[in-house]
């Protein structure tokens, strides 16, 4: 039997030293083709569970292999290719320890529902061929036997929404597009994904570039368009490249360029690169950036969709969105609708990560419960500390207590409590994450990212960031807590763009799950969490020390010393960095008031 | 590092790409993976070639974070500080880089070799914190394990260098040798 390894390379596969085992896999074949028909290796996009990479996955077998090093190349050639036999120790180990031998049965995998990313992972992205053998391009085909009319209604009727962030319908968008008479027309994809603590967009373009290709030629067809861009940001390296390659490989079949598989229908492609600037992934700034100009936004009184690209038509999809486009035209707009919940249809992808087991990248249908995804996908949270807060939406969304974990997640729902799915980073944060402080990383994040052309945004988040970090220094004052509320509603209610009045998403949320820590700042000049260096101080629990020193080894400034059987911590040379705490598996270390305030 | 990027140099990146204004972000990104930075002389050339006023590019060139009007080192660091990475202890890789380097985010070593930038995110969330220097990820890292990361690095130039005199050394010689004959 012919057996295909699948090894994972997407970027945190990579980062672990997947392309190492790829070449030792490669190898090892190489080796044993003289007494057998062995396989090929083929290099995938992201997998998921990124945190036990790198991965492999033997096929059709379906034996997946978790954090394998190059030496076990050899072995897994011999004893699971050849001889079909599972390796134990590289197999994943459930809960009650037992060793799990296929992707579906191990529960980060088993609970999800994959269509955005029904490809990424399983396909050598750079062969167009592979694509096609997995019906690629089969709803492109179809498309060009229908009508505009029957794409959109087809899009309509699935109830696909947005999945850059705000949820517009996008069967809609494309309607208002399709209608207008003016030559010519744009369709865009919108890769710049610039929230910290999202990765789905950039894993797509690198692990499955062929089925953003094939959304937004459907979708050029569907509005008359004959030219699109892919705006990538710069630092998504391996998607820019993925991406171009599969454009010349389209071009290549005939698919782009003078005429689409024979028709007489043009379309051309190419991929812009961002310059890095977090409001490029505001449509209007996007497309003036695109246009060879400074990336800032304009009001939007008129819609990109009339007025976009150089002033013409223009509908921008986010990457996600485009890629649910071939599923929905090849299985029906009703089928897509089933799944999720009624004003939420279809299935998000989440990039899974902070202080949660099991990190990566996982596709939910909508509507399951924070609970359920960072409980029984994630696998609850590391070293059994407690579960404080989840961040969703990047610095446009807030946070969600523990109290609120049975909420479904869907676009409205999220709404309803002050955050929003944004691009789908859903940051997890345990008792060692301080509320006040995370609102103060995301307001000086916008602060350097405002393009600070409107009043509200430029100077709001200047003032929010002057009192988020005094609050934070210990220098915070009564009435502070109510003056962020108050910028922030004027924020919401003035902003130009999205990034102004959605800015001060995480201050709200904050203030209003955790009003008692911001209190605790102002008032006791203490942070409950132990993270504000200026007003903590560490200290060793001399009842649970068992004296290992582990603490010791990754201090900076080799603070703890051995002192009289005991272990202090001296306070002059600490830093307040908190490696100690993290580090200790006894929970010996406890954060005190104190610090420099 | 070529601090004298000349004329013909600059030339053939901006020559590359047909004179439509679209295409100024796409020159000055490649002019600033040539030379690590974009030289002042470049931008009346890219104005002249685009027609476009040197201020408008000059406003792009500040507004974009991919760019840079100083010189970069010839490896650039670039540290992610995403929210995953942030709660997860990048401020103190940040540290612990400024402590080992002696540089600080936007700044260069004294050498050439290493740029510090703090960036957004570096799409690798999921094995935070992590730092991606030139096109290479390093995830899941501590403090303790950058000394020998930025070592690989010095490692490389001083081979590279002790090439780069072996060939100047060969080529010397070669020239000797036919000197003689002559």
């Amino acid at each position: 039997m012919t057996r295909t390894i699948l090894v994972c390379c997407g970027t945190g596969c990579r980062a672990n030293g997947s392309m190492d085992v790829s070449l030792a896999l490669t190898a090892a074949v190489a080796a044993a083709a003289a007494d057998a028909n062995v396989c090929c290796v083929t290099e995938t996009g992201c997998s998921g569970l990124c945190e036990l990479g790198p991965l492999v996955r033997i096929m059709p077998d379906d034996i997946m292999y978790y954090r394998v090093r190059p030496f076990d190349a050899h072995e897994i050639i011999q004893k699971t290719v050849l001889a079909g036999e599972p390796i134990e120790r590289l197999l994943f180990k459930d809960s009650s320890g037992n060793h799990v031998l296929h992707q579906a049965d191990n529960p980060f995998y088993g609970h999800q529902k994959k269509i955005a990313l029904r490809n990424v992972g399983i396909i050598d992205s750079r062969s167009i061929d592979e694509y096609i053998a997995h019906g690629g391009y089969s709803a492109l085909a179809r498309a060009l036997e229908m009508t505009s009319d029957e794409i959109i209604r087809e899009v309509e009727e699935s109830g696909i929404r947005g999945r850059g962030g705000a949820g517009f319908p996008t069967g809609r968008k494309w309607r208002s597009a399709a209608v207008l008479e003016s030559s010519p027309k744009y369709v865009i994809c919108n890769g710049d994904e610039g929230d910290p603590g999202a990765f789905m967009d950039g894993s797509i373009m690198d692990g499955d570039p062929h089925s953003v290709l094939e959304g937004m030629m459907i979708g050029a067809l569907a509005i008359g368009a004959e030219e699109g861009f892919l705006y990538i940001r710069d630092e998504y390296i391996q998607a820019v490249k993925s991406m171009k390659k599969a454009i010349r490989a389209a071009e290549k079949r005939g698919l782009l360029g003078e005429s689409i598989l024979g028709t007489n229908r043009k379309l051309y492609f190419s991929v812009v690169r961002g310059g890095g600037a977090f409001v490029c992934g505001e449509s209007t700034a996007l497309m003036s950036s695109i246009e060879g100009n400074v990336g800032e936004p304009r009001a939007k009184y008129i819609h990109s969709v009339e007025k976009g690209l150089w002033g013409c038509p223009t509908v921008i999809n986010n990457v996600e969105t485009w890629t649910n486009i071939p599923f929905i035209i090849n299985a029906g707009g009703k089928k897509f609708a089933e799944i999720g919940t009624e004003g939420s249809t279809g299935t998000k992808v989440f990039a899974l990560v902070g202080k949660v087991k099991y990190t990566g990248l996982v596709e939910v249908p909508m509507g399951i419960t924070l609970r359920k995804l960072i409980f029984e996908i994630g696998g609850g949270i590391p070293n059994n500390r407690k579960f404080k807060a989840v961040q969703t939406g990047g610095p446009s969304g807030g946070c969600i207590p523990a109290s609120l974990l049975d909420i479904p997640v869907d676009f409205d729902t999220l709404k309803e409590y002050g955050t929003m799915m944004g691009s789908g980073g859903m940051i997890v944060m345990d008792d060692h994450s301080c509320m006040v402080e995370f609102a103060r990383y995301y307001v000086n994040f916008l602060c350097g990212e405002s393009c600070g052309k409107c009043t509200p945004c430029r100077e709001g988040l200047r003032h929010m960031q002057s009192i988020l970090t005094n609050i934070c220094s210990g220098y915070g004052r009564e009435g502070d807590i109510e003056l962020l509320e108050m910028i922030g509603s004027t924020m919401i209610d003035c902003s130009l763009c999205a990034l102004g009045s959605s800015a001060p998403n995480p201050v709200l949320t904050t203030i209003r799950y955790f009003r008692d820590e911001y209190e605790a700042h102002i008032r006791e000049h203490r942070c409950p969490a132990g993270v504000c260096k200026a007003l903590t101080a560490f200290s060793v629990n001399h009842a649970t020390c068992k004296g290992c020193m582990a603490c010791n080894a990754v201090c900076p400034t080799r603070a703890i010393v051995r002192l009289n059987g005991g272990f202090p911590i001296i306070t002059k040379s600490c830093d307040g960095c908190g490696s100690c705490r993290d580090v200790c598996r006894f929970n010996a270390i406890e954060a005190v008031k104190g610090g420099r305030v | 590092m070529n601090l004298n990027e000349s004329d013909t140099e600059i030339n053939e990146v901006i020559k590359a790409y047909p004179p439509e204004r679209q295409n100024s972000l796409p020159i000055m990104q490649d002019l600033q993976k040539k030379f690590g930075y974009i030289p002042r002389n470049a931008f009346k050339k890219i104005g002249l070639y685009l027609s476009c006023s040197e201020a408008h590019l000059y406003s792009m060139a500040t507004f974009y974070k991919a760019l840079s009007l100083v010189p970069q080192g010839k490896h650039v660091i670039r540290l992610c500080d995403g929210t995953t990475c942030h709660i997860k202890g990048s401020v103190q890789l940040r540290d612990e880089i400024t402590r080992l380097l002696g540089i600080r985010d936007g700044e260069t070593t004294s050498d050439r070799l290493f740029s510090l930038q703090l960036v957004n995110c570096i799409g690798t969330c999921a094995i935070a914190p992590a730092i991606l220097i030139d096109e290479t990820y390093y995830g899941k890292l501590t403090p303790a394990d950058l000394p020998a990361i930025l070592n690989k690095y010095r490692k490389m130039e001083e081979e590279r260098e002790k090439e780069i005199e072996k060939e100047s050394g060969m080529e010397n010689g070669e020239k000797n040798e036919k000197e003689e004959a002559s």
